[in-house]
């Protein structure tokens, strides 16, 4: 077996382009400012030269002969007449000039310091560290000496007038450095002495930083437009290279003219201003050059720097086409796999159909209908691609020319398939394929229960869709990434893709204990589903037949299904009692039939969903899509059935309750008083490796704690399991136990950083206790609850502790994310072989066995290995542990 | 660092008698520790059949260095071939190969 290693690159060198070799790539110099002659073709050595590229379609490249599109194009160049300087690289002309003797131009320090930091630089290159450091120091010790040591000639101070303007202070008069002059000096530095400042003689001589040379850039580089009225309109660099062309034209002329010196300054002041914005037209102290609009023109500098510059914004981001973004709302109604497309958005998004015998016919009607008429067609491509936009009066005689071979574009319609994306895509169930369903209105509609997958709610958020171009496209699509193959996660084994919110506490509401339904109930219930059979009654009452709503559910199940589990309502008992369980936490499924047990957020639940995991692994993907569909929908039809709702007097509680829950934190209270007692006595035994002052702060913490927790268990026993937030908390829906304390109970201590607050004025935390005062209250104790309002002292505790907790999320999610791009860079190459090695692109083995243990995680159960567990339970119908 | 850097060569301490019996202790084996993984020299023919079995060159096998010092303790020369018998928290226990290298 043949194989080729790639090649690597083994080094980038950086460096300046010398005049010889601008004028080596150049393919014409640049003599006249003029673009077109009035026949309209391009003027020889003119800035439109055709040697220099070509744009118009039809012509060749007189350098390289290619076709538009296909020549590059080619530099050409200006002679400038006077040297000029590159704003670039004025901050390092000042460093160079100021570190050189004026009249020799030797680096202005002995050979044995020479020595020391050539020696130093030339290790720093060798380790790959930077070398600024060592040339930052040369520069400045360099600038020191008053008198070169070489030449004996005295230094004097230069000043900088921003940007590039030198300027020697000779006593009391000051005399400008001419670029000409600078050029001169900095021609006449030593390679040893470049080598010094941290250059490459051979790559970089300083005089290279002033031109004398200007590249002219490749007509590809600037098209020129042809407006609709067939005026030319010429790009920005253009623009900025015929003012440079005409002073330099002039500046020629004048000085063989013999013009006075001081026309020949300004002339040639201009021609520096006009170079320089043609790199840079935002640098400081130099008005930017403007269009005749007014608006700055867009010169080099400006084409990559920012966020919508040639990095950031051609490419590391690009735009692309057939894509579409809006917010995103909830639709329960929606299949889990469709998206809601506005009917404005179908109409605009097109997929290619190719004309053949078979579908010429529905061809006809899609361009009968035409582009206003959903779901009708944009365009038609002909046999030799030219396009044809389907209008209102064309569209008729359009749909009988129609040939096979050709090419329409059809607007999108009900079933087509598209990707939905919501970013950050952090993971591959970020981008997942959809089915289309056309909706009126103006936003994208999903199904509440994909909103884990893409981490999304509705509170303004907005997706992404694009429509796929090719039938492999969407093959791919369908087979890969259509939701139902995302329903489990390759994170952990699990279905990402359940029951949320209403649909877990209308299945919990529903299969509780033996709730009844009459006939036209379940009927009701199932009416969403797909089911089309009704099971016989459970039983009769006054002659009229009933139906469990365990029924309900067990018509969703696939026959055949045998499941056993402990809910997560379970308690842990001792010996657990099975099916007898008062709690009704035991569930047993046989022959798809819910014989015990809730189900709540373990059975139907995003993450959790054992029943969801169970069906995808046995019955596969598409049963479970089904069954995630049946059960939502049953589970809202659920809910809609009892009624839910939850409003602050749901937080009441009885006066007994609340006397209870102050006397138990009066009670604690005492007991904290009671440790700073003994701690002030200095009778307190601290806890190994303590000291005395951690251990009264933990025992108080503690003391504390348990008071909340038990001022919550009050709570809830009077709150009862009629209660919503019960109900909400208990089956797993949304919030938890601890929500209820703190809502009805007591909201507890606040912390920041895991102790009690410490913080504020000197040896306490506010003014309204006394300094040294260690209670509970003067360290952030909040003993009322939401309901019963916070006290002022409390109010800010609590805001404390909340302040704290939202920049823990702001630092936390910027963290995790820049150490997800990192490790994503590290790793994006690497594959599973089929010989279940990991291996990187150049074959180098990174992993013998995927994992170690040569497991996928998205088909194993819940990445335990617990398969044969699931064959001996799926057998007998009993939990095995 | 700002910039990046390229790692510099890790340094290994080798204690002199590493080998030996010290003074007064007895003589100990970098192995006997119980986090380091068992290290096993492959014979020629073993490591052939490592290498057929992946269909792999040698090269693009991982590298570990001759004076890493479990490679000095079990004699490995650069060339050779080592297995490495590592706990796993997946698998129980996993094998690796390594090429010494210089």
């Amino acid at each position: 077996m043949f194989k080729t290693v790639p090649k690597r690159i083994k080094e980038i060198r950086f460096g300046l382009i010398s005049p010889k070799e601008y004028r080596k790539m150049s393919v014409t110099r640049v003599i006249t400012a003029d673009t077109y002659d009035d026949d309209g073709f391009p003027i020889e050595m003119g800035l439109m030269d055709p040697r220099m590229g070509v744009i118009d379609p039809g012509l060749r490249c007189k350098t390289c002969g290619g076709r538009a599109g296909e020549c590059p194009g080619h530099f050409g160049h200006v002679e400038l007449i006077a040297p000029v300087i590159h704003v670039g690289f004025a901050k390092l002309i000042r460093k160079i000039l100021r570190a050189t003797c004026r009249e020799c131009s030797a680096l202005l320090l002995d050979s044995n310091q020479k020595k020391k930091y050539l020696e130093q630089i030339r290790t720093m290159r060798k380790m790959g560290q930077p070398i600024e450091d060592i040339t930052n120091e040369v520069f400045k010790e360099a600038r020191k000496p008053k008198i070169c040591m070489y030449c004996g000639a005295g230094q004097l101070d230069i000043k900088v007038e921003k940007p590039s303007t030198y300027v020697e202070k000779m006593g009391d008069h000051d005399h400008k450095l001419m670029p000409s002059d600078i050029r001169v000096r900095l021609e006449k530095i030593s390679n040893e002495d470049i080598e010094v400042i941290g250059m490459d003689p051979n790559n970089a001589r300083p005089e290279w930083v002033i031109l004398t040379v200007l590249p002219v850039p490749p007509v590809t580089m600037r098209p020129s437009i042809t407006l609709e009225s067939g005026q030319r309109s010429e790009d920005d660099l253009t623009h900025k290279l015929v003012d440079i062309i005409r002073i330099n034209q002039r500046f020629q002329e004048n000085r063989e003219a013999g013009a006075p010196q001081l026309i020949i300054e300004d002339l040639w002041e201009l021609l520096q201003y006009h170079v320089t914005t043609f790199m840079d037209n935002a640098v400081s102290g130099v008005p930017p050059a403007r269009h005749r609009s007014g608006r700055p023109l867009k010169t080099l500098s400006q084409r990559l720097k920012g966020k919508e510059g040639r990095f950031r914004g051609s490419l590391s981001g690009k735009r692309v086409n057939f894509s579409a973004r809006t917010v995103i709302s909830p639709d329960p109604n929606l299949s889990v796999s469709e998206v809601g497309v506005p009917l404005s958005i179908a109409m605009e998004m097109t997929i290619p159909v190719y004309v053949t015998k078979r579908n010429i016919e529905q061809v006809r009607e899609y361009i009968r209908r035409g582009p206003d008429n959903h779901p009708g067609a944009n365009y038609i491509e002909r046999s030799d691609r030219r396009r044809i936009k389907v209008t209102d009066s064309n569209c008729e005689e359009m749909a009988e020319t129609v040939e096979l071979g050709w090419k329409i574009d059809r607007q999108l319609k009900n079933g087509d398939i598209v990707l939905f994306n919501r970013q950050p895509s952090l993971h591959r169930m970020s981008i997942m394929a959809h089915n289309v369903k056309v909706l009126p209105h103006k936003t994208f509609r999903l199904n509440p229960a994909v909103c884990p997958p893409y981490n999304a709610d509705f509170d303004g958020d907005e997706m992404n869709m694009h429509v796929l171009q090719t039938e492999e496209a969407r093959a791919e699509a369908m087979m890969l990434i259509h939701v139902q193959e995302n329903i489990l996660s390759p994170r952990f084994g699990g279905p990402i893709i359940g029951g949320i919110h209403d649909h877990i506490s209308g299945m919990y509401l529903l299969t509780r204990g033996d709730s009844r339904l009459s006939k036209s109930e379940i009927l009701d219930m199932l009416s969403k589903t797909k089911i089309e059979e009704l099971s016989e009654p459970a039983g009769e009452v006054d002659g009229k037949p009933y139906w469990t709503g365990k029924q309900a559910v067990s018509h969703i199940l696939p026959s055949g299904l045998n499941m056993a589990y402990k809910a997560g309502i379970c308690e842990d008992c001792d010996t657990c009692k099975e099916e007898n369980c008062e709690l009704d936490a035991y569930v047993l499924v046989k022959d798809g039939q819910l014989l015990s047990g809730t189900i709540e957020e373990k059975a139907v639940g995003a993450f959790k969903g054992l029943i969801v995991d169970k069906i995808i692994k046995d019955y596969g993907s598409a049963r479970g899509l089904q069954f995630i569909n049946d059960a939502t929908m049953l589970g809202i039809k659920g809910i809609m059935h009892y009624g839910f709702s939850f409003g602050i007097s749901d937080e009441d509680i009885p006066n007994e309750a609340s006397i209870q829950i102050s006397e138990l934190l009066g009670e604690a209270e005492d007991r904290v008083m009671n440790l700073i007692l003994v701690y002030n006595e200095g009778n307190l035994e601290p806890l190994p490796g303590r000291t005395v002052d951690e251990t009264l702060e933990l025992k108080i913490m503690q003391e504390l704690g348990k008071a909340r927790d038990s001022t919550g268990n009050i709570a809830g026993k009077y709150l009862g399991l009629e209660n919503a937030a019960v109900v909400m908390a208990v089956s797993g829906a949304r919030g938890s136990m601890l929500n209820l304390t703190q809502m009805a109970g007591c909201v507890g201590q606040q912390a920041v950083r895991g102790e009690r607050i410490k913080r504020g004025y000197e040896g306490r935390t506010l003014s309204n206790f006394h300094t040294g005062d260690l209670g509970a209250a003067a360290h952030g104790f909040v003993k009322n609850s939401y309901k019963s309002g916070l006290s002022p002292t409390e109010y800010f505790f609590h805001a404390i502790g909340g302040r704290e907790g939202l920049v823990d999320t702001a630092v936390r999610t910027s963290q995790s994310g820049y150490l997800q791009r990192r490790l994503v860079n590290a790793l994006q190459d690497l594959e599973v072989q089929y010989d279940g090695t990991v291996r990187d692109t150049r074959g180098m083995v990174v992993q013998f066995r995927y994992g170690e243990d040569g497991i996928d995680p998205m088909k194993s159960e819940f990445s335990k290995p617990q398969a044969i567990k699931w064959i001996i339970e799926s057998v007998t119908s009993k939990e095995v542990e | 660092m700002v910039g990046g850097s390229n790692p510099s060569e890790p340094v290994f301490y080798i204690f002199k008698g590493m080998n030996k019996v010290m003074k007064g202790t007895k003589s100990f084996s970098l192995l006997d520790h119980n986090i380091v993984p068992h290290h096993l020299l492959l014979s020629e023919n073993e490591a052939s059949q490592v290498l057929k079995k992946y269909n792999i060159d040698k090269e693009q096998l991982p590298k570990i260095k001759v004076k890493e010092p479990v490679i000095l303790e079990i004699g490995g020369q650069v060339g050779d071939i080592v297995k490495i018998i590592r706990t796993s928290k997946t698998a129980g226990e996993a094998e690796f190969y390594r090429l010494v290298i210089e």
